[in-house]
């Protein structure tokens, strides 16, 4: 009997899910302990550093290792010629992975200005700094492709080596014309549709490879354990991933590699990809010893990874009644030198923006990404989907604009609503969506029907724009995730996960499903950081994955620890299972036939995609009150618990579960910018701004709410001030804070976030996920509000002062 | 480089610490070598806040401090302010300001800073110390880069603390300046 | 990474009992360079044999005599920033041009001294100082104004003091920053006192320059549209260059925005009517319209 079954109707009655539930970490973050990669590092670990090409496309040579190795101190220097001649990717997905294997450890090769040349390790940091100075090389510049519309069919091709591998056909690889990968999903005739059309923008949006910047820059340590294998501490989002990367890079198995994953000071999709592990874990590999290695600001900006920079070509044509007929988007990739990421990214520029419009009647996506020699791109918040609906959101606000109508009727208009199948998400059907919902909020929020779209301020000029925005809940098909949780002595609960906490809240969120489904306090679970070797395989955290993903695994685990626990009780008490309920704190026994549930209690109301969907939906049944009748016999969960830890009949429990998900429920968000612009400066300032998320049901309110504050700033800063620039050889200029500018508290208006949410059937207690679904608005709704504002329809982030007074063509 | 150690002495958390050091070495590279392990480092271009700690008692970016600056003087990181911090830790916790955690520690160093200078201030000057505007203290905690949360739970997270500590400005009146000086 | 070490590295770190000491050590060490608040120094990738420090030489006050400020080279911006008098005296364009440099923790480090002697183009201090009556006090040269000392060449000297005459001035200072707390695109600085106006435009992004009465265009104490127009104009003659903070065309539109912004905001109009008329020329310059 299936215990834990949830409805929308009663979610009302959840006590820890929506719980303000402070974080459990947070006591020791705010009092500086030391909990981060760096500050864990044992004593005599060597220091390892890199160094980087000058160069945009170079052959070595020649390198000469001589003088650098005899610095005091130095205590290996290795080249391309050290390493194993094995290909793999970076990207933290799961196997087989989606990028192509395209990188060595080190190259013979480099492709981009601060790829890897050689790797110095030293017992200093002095003594690294000066081998790298000493290491000679001697480089065959080669002619780079720095403009990524220029790629494909380049003559110049990037990848030409022998034993480049690609996993899967699908990706549609050629290389050898720059290209990572291709494709095209079709809806409907387009043609026809565009035909029917009275009207039809036709423009082109440019989103720069802005950084993720978290605060902790890159950074690991590798030493040999008890057992002789590589233990790498790392600061990553995908520990179980980079174990495979280490070992594939190693050409070691994956069984003689641990990856331990501490606290982590931000990842935003960067620490979803590798980055400096396998260079530690070489070091160590060769030397014995143990090795870390810390990337500067500098490397992280300039040679780690980024979000893809994408041109992308819309056609929208509607009705003049404003109704969306056709759509048709191309989206060029620019993977830069490696191919992390670039097949899987590109895809969700359409398919986490179209669906938005999903009533047109026919829709086009179509789209190249190809390689560069400029940095590589990997994963950012919002993976794609960032970008298209800059586009996408962007084209729909010029409909408006131009047919003369409100851009909130516009959408209101068009707008996808639950009960579809979404024709560019895999056909996959919607239960739940707040969208239109969460615009009508966010419209009274700022009060939009009271306010013109342009006004005059005297110097200044304020503007109105609107964005809505959608991501997914994990990877359909392929992510999984898988928890153990264990009732220890005296009746506390340790939840282990593979799902990694960077600062979101994870591990509290986890605890709280946990909590809810066993009916006890949030403080009675304990979590614990990952280590591959003991915590149950997870995929990891990104694609928005861990509440929801994560979140259902911990709900199957407890409902499978609850059964035990009662059948464990049952035993010890002489009744039978059925007749024992768990409330929390006691089994309690009654009386046969009192817990009897109808046959048709609790059926999920949709059917439709796969088996196991309705295996992971879930009504939160569990609560049935205690029935009327008394017990006929009781006993407490500590006094179950001692029992099952003692001898003779003990059975130390441990449920474990895993989740996989057929399709990836959507969340939504509304994104309304009120803008100031100085009529004779062009400064922008963002005077106020109103998001209202449904994210399905709020977990934990406060983390919600910053996830939703925080996915607006980062939002923010790529609108107007995260301005990535690369000067004509090819090498990075904004690769410090001081060029590359992340907003400050003063750039950052009082946001106000609300939420909608509607009730996810998939998902725990009827959560989706809200990790990236939150930066997507800000891009387009302030470009339409400086639009509003000067005339001006910036399509080429950020939108400087510069661009804002004069309009980007000017001047060109 | 630095070959030739100096010897310097500072007063770390209460406690005398001496040492020899490189005369290059900076007071943050110093002080997470005791063992002061919240000051971080996120930037090297003195743009983030992490490293800041107190020097005599002023915020200060710890990376941009030669050692030897700081030779003679009295250093504070938020290790030596466990329980002067609590409060506001307790209420960043609550708002669930903190996120990752990395730059708490920095941001905690500048906003009790603040709250000291305040203070001093207002004494120095003869006058009530009152609440700061939202504008002074986010003008004040510029320099305390946050990439998680976008500064608006840490705003309410500071607010609730400062008016905790603070009365606040009547009606009307005008913010007297006591964090920054009047601008434009 | 040196875990928050900075990229420049020195071997020898000398704190000077007095400037006279100071001064013997940079004649005849080479290589020997006297370090402000560090800021900028530290940024650069190369070792200096010997590093100078001032601190206990006793310049970090700002002292005030009957008739000039005089700013101790180790006062900090933070200082400086926050200095009631000082400002009051000066149309409060110290406190506007420093108060979004980085944040406190780094003006607490940053000195007056540092700022000035860099002569960077892109130095707020600088710029707000130009326009107002300014010498620099050098431990070798003496006295020297400071719209002089901007264009003299590095020499083996030491800043120990910035001087500001009290004038009834009439000042107030204007910039550009693509984000809040980021280096100006363009900086000026408006001073009437003497009966001129004095006008710095920094950031272009060469060294700020000064323009004063006939050059500038304006010369009544109450300037008139016409005036700003002419002085728009004059701004606008000045050399400005691309950079990634703001093309040249930009940076030469915005100056002249600037320029009668932080006139008309200094100027001493008897009437609102006389500010909004002048004010016109300010509107004149709107792209967005």
């Amino acid at each position: 009997m299936s215990m834990i079954v949830t409805r929308e109707a009663e979610r009302a009655n959840l006590e820890r899910i929506g719980e303000r539930t402070v974080k459990k970490d947070a006591a020791a973050l705010l009092s500086g302990k030391p909990l981060f990669t760096n500050d864990l590092v044992p004593a005599d670990t060597l220091t390892v550093k890199i160094l980087h090409s000058p160069y945009a496309f170079a052959r070595i040579r020649d390198i000469d290792t001589s003088r650098a190795m005899k610095v005091p101190g130095v205590a290996a220097v290795y080249t391309y010629r050290d390493v194993p001649d094995r290909r793999f990717t970076l990207a933290g997905q799961s196997y087989p992975e989606a990028s192509p294997y395209d990188r060595l450890i080190l190259d013979e090769v480099v492709r981009y200005v601060g790829d890897e040349v050689a790797i110095v390790a030293a017992e200093t940091d002095d003594a690294a700094d000066r081998a790298l100075k000493l290491i000679k090389v001697d480089y065959e510049v080669m002619e780079p492709v720095l403009d990524f519309t220029q790629a494909k069919g380049n003559p110049v091709v990037i990848h030409t080596e022998d034993n480049y591998h690609v996993n899967g056909a699908w990706i549609n690889n050629d290389r050898m014309n720059n290209v990572v990968a291709s494709g095209l999903s079709e809806h409907g005739d387009l043609d026809a549709a565009f035909a029917e059309c009275d009207i039809v923008v036709d423009e082109t949006y440019h989103t720069l490879a802005d950084a993720q910047a978290m605060m902790e820059t890159f950074r690991s340590f590798a030493e040999i354990d008890a057992y002789g294998r590589i233990t790498v501490t790392s600061s990553t989002q995908v520990p179980f991933h980079v174990r495979r990367m280490v070992a594939g890079a190693l050409d070691i198995p994956q069984s003689r590699v641990r990856v331990v994953k501490p606290r982590i000071g931000g990842g935003f999709g960067a620490k979803q990809s590798g980055c400096n592990e396998i260079f530690c874990a070489f070091v160590t590999y060769k030397t014995g010893r143990p090795s870390k290695i810390i990337y500067t600001r500098e490397e992280t900006l300039a040679s780690s990874n980024s979000r893809h920079e994408m041109q992308m070509h819309v056609r929208l044509g509607a009705k003049n009644d404003g109704t969306i007929v056709a759509i048709d988007l191309h989206t060029l990739s620019n993977q830069g030198a490696y191919g992390e990421h670039g097949p899987t990214t590109v895809g969700l520029s359409g398919h986490k923006s179209l669906p938005l419009y999903n009533h047109a009647k026919a829709s086009r996506f179509s789209f190249d990404v190809v390689y560069t020699n400029t940095m590589p791109a990997g994963a950012y918040r919002g993976y794609g989907a960032t970008q298209g609906l800059f586009a996408v959101e962007s084209a729909v606000n010029e409909l408006a604009d131009r047919l003369g109508m409100d851009p909130c009727e516009v959408r209101l208009k068009n707008l996808v609503t639950p009960g579809e199948r979404l024709a560019q998400y895999d056909d996959n059907e919607l239960y739940s969506c707040n969208a239109a919902e969460c615009l009508r909020r966010a419209m009274d929020m700022i009060g939009w029907s009271d306010k013109p779209l342009v006004r005059d301020l005297g110097d200044r000029v304020r503007g109105l724009g609107v964005a809505l925005s959608m991501q997914g809940s994990a990877i359909a098909k392929i992510d999984i995730a898988s928890v153990d949780l264990r009732v220890e002595e005296t009746g506390f609960y340790t939840l282990s996960i593979g799902a990694t906490d960077m600062g979101t809240g994870c591990d509290t969120i986890l605890a709280q499903f946990a909590a809810e489904a066993l009916r006890c306090d949030t403080d009675r679970i304990v979590v614990h950081g990952v280590d591959t070797d003991v915590s149950p395989f997870d995929t990891g955290s990104y694609a928005s994955a861990s509440t929801y993903l994560t979140g259902m695994a911990v709900l199957k685990a407890s409902e499978k620890l609850i059964a035990e626990l009662r059948a464990r009780a049952a035993g010890f008490m002489g009744v039978n299972v059925d007749d024992v309920l768990f409330d929390g704190e006691e089994l309690l026994a009654y009386a046969p036939g009192t817990l009897e549930v109808p046959d048709d209690a609790d059926r999920p109301e949709f059917s439709g995609i796969y088996d196991d969907v309705e295996a992971i939906a879930r009504s939160y049944h569990m609560a049935q009150a205690a029935p009327d009748a008394e017990p006929i016999a009781r006993m407490t969960l500590t006094e179950l618990a001692n029992k099952l830890v003692a001898g003779g009949d003990g059975d130390c429990l441990t449920a474990h579960a895993a989740a996989s998900s057929p399709t990836s429920p959507p969340p939504f968000m509304s994104g309304i910018a009120e803008v100031d612009v100085d009529k004779a400066t062009g400064k922008v300032t963002v005077v106020d701004y109103v998001s209202v998320v449904d994210c399905g049901t709020v977990v934990n309110e406060n983390l919600a709410r910053v996830q939703a504050e925080g996915g607006i700033g980062q939002g923010i800063g790529m609108a107007l001030t995260e301005d990535v620039q690369y000067d004509a050889r090819g090498r990075m200029r904004t690769r410090s804070f001081m060029t590359y500018k992340v907003p400050t508290r003063l750039d950052i208006p009082r946001v106000r976030v609300e939420f909608a949410p509607s009730y996810e059937p998939t998902g725990p207690f009827g959560a989706k996920s809200i990790g990236e679904v939150v930066i997507n608005t800000p891009s387009p709704a302030i470009a339409s509000a400086v639009a509003h504002a000067t005339g001006h329809y910036i399509r080429t982030l950020p939108i400087t002062p510069e661009k804002a007074l004069f309009g980007e063509d000017s001047g060109k | 480089m630095s070959d030739k150690l100096m010897d310097i002495s500072i007063t770390l958390n209460g406690k005398k610490v001496a040492a020899s050091v490189a005369p290059d070495m900076s007071l943050l590279a110093f002080v997470r070598e005791q063992g002061c392990k919240s000051v971080k480092c996120a930037c090297e271009t003195t743009n983030c806040g992490l490293c800041t700690v107190w020097l005599d008692g002023r915020a200060v970016l710890s990376c941009a401090v030669p050692m030897m600056r700081a030779n003679g003087h009295d250093v504070t990181t938020l290790e030596g302010l466990q329980a002067e911090s609590a409060d506001f830790a307790r209420c960043m916790a609550e708002e669930g300001a903190e996120q990752c955690g990395f730059c708490s520690p920095g941001l905690i160093m500048n906003v009790l800073a603040m709250e000291r200078e305040i203070r001093d201030r207002a004494a120095e000057q003869g006058v009530e110390h009152v609440m700061p505007s939202d504008e002074d203290m986010d003008s004040y905690l510029a320099g305390n880069l946050c990439r998680c949360t976008g500064y608006t739970s840490q705003r309410r997270a500071i607010r609730r603390y400062m008016a905790s500590r603070f009365p606040s400005l009547p009606e009307g009146a005008a913010s007297c300046g006591l964090i920054v000086g009047e601008g434009e | 990474m040196r875990d928050g070490g900075g990229m420049l590295k020195f071997q020898r770190f000398v704190r000077a009992a007095n400037i006279d000491d100071a001064l013997e050590v940079l004649r005849f060490r080479k290589g020997a360079q006297v370090m402000g608040g560090g800021m900028w120094m530290r940024l650069s990738k190369r070792t200096v044999p010997c590093v100078i420090d001032l601190s206990d030489c006793g310049l970090d006050a700002i002292e005030e005599t009957a008739d000039e400020f005089r700013i101790g080279a180790y006062v900090t911006l933070r200082q400086l920033e926050c200095d009631a008098a000082l400002n009051a005296a000066t149309g409060n364009v110290l406190t506007a041009a420093v108060h979004d440099i980085v944040g406190v923790q780094f003006r607490q480090l940053a000195t007056v001294g540092g700022s000035v002697f860099g002569r960077f183009g892109f130095s707020d201090v600088l710029c707000a100082l130009l326009a107002l009556d300014a010498e620099v006090e050098l431990a070798e040269a003496g006295r020297v104004p400071l719209a002089t000392f901007v264009d003299m060449p590095y020499e083996l000297d030491i800043l120990t003091h910035v001087i500001i005459k009290k004038h009834d001035y009439r000042a107030a200072y204007r910039c550009v920053r693509k984000a809040a707390t980021d280096f100006p695109t363009i900086n000026t600085c408006a001073a009437y006192w003497d009966n001129d106006w004095h006008l710095a435009v920094g950031a272009r992004p060469a060294k700020a320059r000064l323009l004063t009465g006939a050059e500038l265009g304006v010369t009544s104490a109450e300037p008139t549209a016409g005036e700003l127009a002419g002085a728009i104009e004059a701004v606008r003659g000045l050399a400005y260059s691309s950079n990634i903070w703001g093309s040249e065309r930009y940076r030469r539109h915005l100056a002249g925005v600037l320029a009668a912004r932080a006139i008309v905001a200094a100027a001493p109009y008897a009437t609102q009517e006389a500010r909004d008329a002048a004010s016109a020329a300010c509107a004149h310059e709107e792209a967005i319209r």
